[in-house]
């Protein structure tokens, strides 16, 4: 199966009540196939056809409130037209979930692999799962709509799989029975909002005085939902044989750098520490599973004793100090008052192949700054010409 | 003015921000008006349109035994004018207050 369709299949084990969702490349071919689940009775659900992402999110968010169980999915310039639902849905403690087959945004149009579009979605509150392989595409899913519909959370999920290189590529995937999905994933654990006999309001006006309470409080669940997500993902495992963590660390017991990377990229770094451990090279990466909420402590627990560290950024933050996820880490190493030279690389941009070569590369500058102790520039463009 | 101590914290409201004051019934907007609506009811034909566009929704049919006739709720009515825009027959005017 390819990540779109082990991602539809998911959907179809979860009963879900309603899929809106708008066409775009690479993420189209996860809603034909539920059209067609729809539509030849296997998947006993609503499928609306909207005009666009902004209605897809919107349908999707109401239908939520009536207590009903969603999904939709996007790519790219799909995603930036949703992002102003976003935050309402978070805010409104909604339980969305939605595929993200990450893309480039414009211009020049381009339909590859890149973060560009999920990285602008940072703040919108909702909590972002990030697989690195069709197999966890559809994992993932299933968790998602425990820990969205868990009443400790209540929260939207984002699953992000890398477009193109997930979502299009074929691979043999471990699927779960019908009822393994149904116990693990009971349909009803969130509370009807909307009722006709119980009136009330919600997305009312917000005052001054109860804005900051508000979003205090959604952002304060988000943090929370982190103990809720390892542990969703615990249970996970025992039933699948599959558990990710929110970081998945690979060799960094001894190892003397780190290269910290999110996404399918991951894949690609771990068979190059694979292939140079065997030549004896002091060398670890980690998988970063999850980015809002961004474990931060589980990171730094992992690196704070290395002797640098880079970070693979897939998007860019033009004007920013660094890349996203470069921030994040850096950030928090500083507030642990650790210092750890480091390096951001931006690979992988609108679908640039990046190969166990530019990997090896990118160990060649991190064991150089290891062993200097210093950075000259610490930002590098892998393959600019 | 409601007094500091009176509002609830964070971990007091409900989540998602839920009310359950429906204060759309408390805060009587019809004080936000510049123009009002007034309907000529010997040309009103009673299409009901007007009572599906008004945003608010403050448009009723008045059913008697012996007539019906609609009515418009000022309390509420913040003198948007869709209803007028909105009447085939032309017999919703607005009139400033």
């Amino acid at each position: 199966m390819s990540g779109n369709l082990a991602a539809a299949y998911a959907i179809k084990q979860l009963d879900v009540d309603l899929v809106a969702a708008y066409p775009i490349t690479p993420q189209t071919t996860i809603i034909e196939k539920i059209s067609e689940y729809v539509a030849n009775g296997e998947l006993d659900a609503n499928f609306m056809l909207v005009e666009s992402e902004h209605s897809a999110i919107s349908s999707c968010l109401s239908a939520a409130s009536t207590g009903a169980r969603v999904f939709t999915s996007t790519s790219s310039q799909g995603l930036l037209l949703m992002h102003e639902i976003l935050f309402i849905t978070s805010a409104l403690r909604l339980p969305v979930v939605m595929t993200v087959a990450n893309r480039s945004v414009s211009a020049p149009i381009n339909i590859w692999c890149d973060h560009g579009d999920i990285m602008p979605q940072r703040d919108v509150g909702w909590i972002q799962l990030f697989a690195e392989s069709a197999q966890e595409a559809y994992d993932k899913l299933i968790q998602a709509y425990r820990i969205s519909e868990d009443p400790r959370v209540r929260l939207p999920v984002m699953v992000s799989a890398d477009g193109i290189i997930l979502s299009h590529t074929y691979e043999p995937i471990r699927l779960l029975k019908d009822s393994e999905v149904t116990s693990f994933s009971p349909w009803n654990l969130y509370p009807t909002r909307l009722d006709p006999d119980k009136p009330l309001t919600i997305g009312a006006f917000g005052y001054p005085e109860y804005y900051l309470e508000t979003r205090y409080q959604s952002s304060k669940a988000l943090e929370d939902t982190i103990k809720i997500i390892s542990e969703v993902d615990k249970k996970y495992g025992e039933i699948s044989g599959r558990k990710y963590g929110v970081v998945f660390p690979f060799k960094c017991e001894d190892a003397d750098v780190i290269l910290i990377s999110m996404g399918s990229i991951s894949e690609t770094i771990r068979a190059t520490v694979k292939k140079l451990r065997k030549k004896g090279e002091k060398i670890g990466m980690i998988s970063l599973k999850l980015f809002r909420p961004f474990p931060f402590i589980e990171i730094v627990e992992l690196i704070k004793d290395v002797k640098a560290i880079g970070v693979v950024d897939r998007a860019l933050s033009p004007g920013a100090i660094a890349g996203p996820v470069y921030n994040e880490i850096t950030t928090a190493l500083y507030l642990s008052k650790i210092n750890i030279p480091s390096m951001n690389f931006f690979a992988g941009l609108g679908g640039r192949d990046v190969t166990m070569e530019d990997v090896k590369d990118m160990f060649v500058k991190l064991k150089e700054v290891a062993k200097t102790g210093t950075v000259k520039d610490n930002k590098f463009y892998v393959g600019l010409r | 003015m409601i007094m500091k101590s009176e509002l609830p914290s964070w971990n007091e409201m409900e989540e998602g921000f839920i009310t359950r004051t429906l204060t759309e019934e408390i805060n009587e907007t019809g004080s936000w008006r510049t123009f009002k609506p007034v309907i000529d009811h010997s040309r009103c034909t009673k299409c009901r349109l007007c009572i599906i566009y008004c945003p608010e929704p403050c448009i009723d049919l008045e059913v008697t035994s012996s007539d019906e006739k609609v009515t418009i709720d000022y309390n509420f009515c913040k003198g948007c004018g869709i209803c007028a825009e909105e009447c085939p027959v032309t017999c919703i005017n607005m009139v400033e207050e």
